[in-house]
C-alpha cells in the first residue's frame, strides 16, 4: 500500500465504487446468450436507454477536423502549477496526434481521420509545417529510427528513409509489414522503436467488448523489416502509448478500458511488462486488476491477468504517454511520467480531457496521479483534447491536441511564479 | 456533368469568394434543402460541421464519392467552412410520398431504439456538431450508407458506425433506411 495518502484514498474509493456498482448488477437480469447465438461482435445495445436527457448528453465526440486558427486557440483557459508556462509550439496541424521527435530535431506528428503526417520544423525560431504524406489511413503511428521514419496506418506499417533531408520532396512510403488486421475499430496505432532497436505495435480489440481473435488485443513487436514478429502482451484492449522506463528499460502502456459498463467503470489502465510474450492483462474479462467484466467475466478471476500499476480514471481516454526526463523541469518531476487524456465521450459528466503527472517513487511505484495541464474541459464540453506527449530536445514537454490541431511547449520558469493562468 | 461542375467551382473560388460563395452547383444535384437525384444525399438543415468534415475527407480522399472528391480537391480549409455554411442553412429536407406503412415503421422504431441511434444523432435524429441529420435523408442513401458502415467500405470520423452497423441485418437496414426517410426531420441545428 502506498504511504501516499492522496492515492490510497484513490484507491480506496475505487474499490468501494466497485462494489457499490456490484451490488446493483446483481439487482438487473444478465442478458442471455442462447446456444448457437453467434457471439457478440459489438456491444451497442449495451448503451444506455436514450429517454433522458442525461444520456442524450452522450453524443459522440465527432469534432471539427479543420485546425483552429492561432488566435482562437483556447490558451488562456489551460492552467498549469506554479512555474509553468504554456506557449503554441505550432499550429494548423488539422487532427495532428502522435508525437516522435526526429535526430535533428524535426517534430514528426501523425493524424487519424485527415490522413495527413506532419513534420514541424524550426529554423532561425522560425516554425514550419509541413505535410510529407497524405492520402494515409489513420495514419496515427510514428516512429523514429537512425534516420528513418515509420508510419502505421490502420493494416500497414510503412517507412521513409532519411526522412530529415527530404522534408520539401518526401519520398512515397515503403511498405514494411502488413499482416494487420483491416478493424476500423481500435484500428488506428500508436507504434515507437524500443530501446532493443524493435519496432513496437499494438493490434486492439476490433470492438467495445468481444472475446477478441487471436489476432487482435495485443502488442507485437518485431525487426525494423517487419521479420521475427512476437507477440509480447496479451489482453490489451487499446493501447494507444507507450515508453520505456529508462531506469528498468520495461514497457509501460496506457490501455482504454470498456465502455458503457457504466458512469464510472471501469478505469483506463496504467501497465508494465514485466516479462515479455508471458503476461495477459485481463481484456475482456477482467478490467482495472480487480472486476471482472459482467459479461465475459463469469468463471474468471482477476487472479489470472496481471493487475494495472495504477488506475486512471474512468472512461478518461488515456492516450500517450512518455517518462519525465526533461532537465527543463524541476526535481519533483524527474522521476515520473506524463500522461495525455483525450477526455471521455460516453460519461455524462465529462472526465480526462488533461495531462496528469504519476509520480514514482525510488522503488518505481506509482505514488500519485496529479493533474498537470488542465483547462480543457468547459462547461462540459471539450474545448480541447490532449492526445500525446513528448519531451523535447531542449527539455521542454510538448503536447498535441487533436481537436484544435496544435501543438503547446509546456516550460519551467523558476521566476515566474504566476507566469500561467 | 462532372467536369462542368469542376469549372463552376473553380471559377466560384477564383472569384474568392468565400464570404457567401455561389452554392448553384451544390443544389444542382443536391437539391435547395431535399435532394431530388437519386444516391445524392439531401443537406438542408445538416449541422455544419458534420457537412465541413465530410468535404475536408473529400478533399483528403478520406472518403471517396465522385464527383465530390474533384470538387473538394482545390478547396482551402475555409473554403469548407464557407460552403458547408452556405448549403446546411438550406430548409431541412421534407419528405412528399405516401406515409410509412405502419407495421413496418414500428418495426423500425424498435430497431432505432434498439440501436440506441439517438444517443449520438438526438432524440429527433436531427444530428448535432459532427454528427449528421438523418430524419428525413433519401431512403436509398441511407440504405447505403449502412451498408457501406457496416463492410468497413466508409469510415466515420470515428468507427462507431462501423462498429453499429456491424451488428445490423440487410433486413434491419432496409427498415431503418424506409422508415428515417419519412420520419419528420425536426427543427434545423446550427
Amino acid at each position: 500500500m502506498s504511504r501516499n495518502p492522496r492515492f490510497r484514498m484513490r484507491t480506496l474509493v475505487s474499490v468501494a465504487a466497485v462494489l457499490a456498482f456490484a451490488g446493483s448488477a446483481w439487482a438487473k437480469p444478465v442478458p442471455q446468450q442462447k446456444p448457437g447465438d453467434p457471439p457478440v461482435v459489438t456491444n451497442n445495445v449495451d448503451r444506455p436507454e436514450t429517454d433522458s436527457d442525461a444520456v442524450l448528453a452522450l453524443k459522440s465526440m465527432t469534432m471539427p477536423i479543420t485546425a483552429t486558427p492561432p488566435d482562437k486557440l483556447p490558451l488562456d483557459k489551460l492552467h498549469l502549477p506554479d512555474g509553468f508556462k504554456l506557449e503554441v509550439y505550432a499550429s494548423g496541424l488539422a487532427n495532428g496526434r502522435s508525437m516522435q521527435l526526429g535526430d535533428k530535431g524535426t517534430l514528426f506528428v501523425g493524424s487519424r481521420i485527415a490522413g495527413r503526417v506532419y513534420a514541424v520544423t524550426e529554423r532561425d525560431g522560425k516554425r514550419e509545417v509541413k505535410i510529407v504524406a497524405k492520402g494515409l489511413h489513420r495514419p496515427n503511428g510514428v516512429a523514429f529510427h537512425d534516420g528513418t521514419l515509420y508510419i502505421a496506418e490502420v493494416s500497414k506499417i510503412s517507412k521513409m528513409p532519411e526522412i530529415e533531408a527530404n522534408l520539401d520532396h518526401p519520398p512515397a512510403p515503403v511498405t514494411v509489414y502488413e499482416d494487420l488486421p483491416k478493424d476500423e475499430a481500435h484500428g488506428w496505432k500508436f507504434i515507437k522503436v524500443g530501446p532493443d532497436g524493435k519496432l513496437y505495435v499494438p493490434v486492439g480489440a476490433p470492438g467495445n467488448s468481444l472475446i477478441p481473435p487471436d489476432t487482435h488485443a495485443q502488442i507485437r513487436r518485431m525487426d525494423l523489416d517487419g521479420k521475427n514478429v512476437e507477440v509480447i502482451a496479451r489482453g490489451v484492449r487499446n493501447t494507444v502509448g507507450f515508453d520505456w522506463n529508462p531506469k528498468t528499460r520495461q514497457l509501460w502502456f496506457t490501455d482504454n478500458g470498456r465502455d458503457w459498463i457504466s458512469e464510472d467503470l471501469p478505469n483506463d489502465e496504467l501497465n508494465v511488462l514485466a516479462e515479455p510474450g508471458k503476461q495477459h492483462f485481463g481484456f475482456p474479462y477482467c478490467h482495472q486488476g480487480n472486476f471482472t467484466d459482467p459479461e465475459y467475466g463469469w468463471g474468471h478471476s482477476c487472479e489470472e491477468f496481471t493487475a494495472p500499476v495504477t488506475l486512471l480514471g474512468a472512461h478518461t481516454a488515456s492516450l500517450g504517454m512518455r517518462f519525465s526526463t526533461g532537465a527543463q523541469f524541476p526535481e519533483a518531476y524527474r522521476n515520473g511520467i506524463f500522461i495525455a487524456q483525450h477526455g471521455s465521450w460516453n460519461r455524462t459528466k465529462k472526465s480526462g480531457a488533461q495531462v496528469v503527472f504519476a509520480k514514482l517513487d525510488d522503488s518505481g511505484k506509482v505514488v500519485s496521479v496529479e493533474p498537470f495541464l488542465t483547462g480543457f474541459l468547459e462547461n462540459n464540453e471539450l474545448i480541447g483534447r490532449p492526445v500525446d506527449v513528448q519531451v523535447a530536445g531542449d527539455g521542454t514537454l510538448l503536447v498535441s491536441d487533436d481537436l484544435n490541431g496544435a501543438i503547446y511547449r509546456v516550460s519551467y520558469d523558476a521566476h515566474a511564479k504566476h507566469a500561467s493562468k | 456533368m462532372r467536369l462542368f461542375l469542376v469549372a463552376a467551382f473553380a471559377v466560384t473560388l477564383a472569384a474568392g469568394a468565400t464570404a457567401a460563395p455561389s452554392i448553384e452547383a451544390c443544389t444542382g444535384c443536391h437539391g435547395a434543402g431535399t435532394s431530388q437525384s437519386e444516391g445524392v444525399p439531401s443537406l438542408g438543415g445538416m449541422p455544419a460541421v458534420y457537412v465541413t468534415n465530410q468535404l475536408f475527407m473529400f478533399r483528403e480522399g478520406q472518403r471517396k464519392a465522385e464527383p465530390m472528391n474533384a470538387l473538394a480537391e482545390p478547396m482551402s480549409d475555409e473554403d469548407l467552412q464557407a460552403y458547408a455554411a452556405a448549403i446546411v442553412a438550406l430548409p431541412p429536407p421534407a419528405y412528399e410520398g405516401e406515409p410509412g406503412e405502419p407495421a413496418r415503421m414500428a418495426r423500425a422504431e424498435a430497431a432505432i431504439g434498439k440501436h440506441r441511434c439517438a444517443s449520438c444523432h438526438g432524440r429527433d435524429l436531427g444530428g448535432d456538431k459532427g454528427i449528421p441529420r438523418i430524419a428525413g435523408q433519401r431512403e436509398e442513401y441511407l440504405g447505403r450508407t449502412l451498408s457501406a458502415y457496416k463492410t468497413s467500405e466508409r469510415a466515420g470520423f470515428d468507427p462507431q458506425m462501423n462498429e453499429v452497423a456491424g451488428e445490423l441485418s440487410a433486413a434491419e437496414i432496409a427498415d431503418l433506411a424506409y422508415a428515417l426517410a419519412r420520419r419528420a426531420p425536426g427543427p434545423a441545428k446550427p
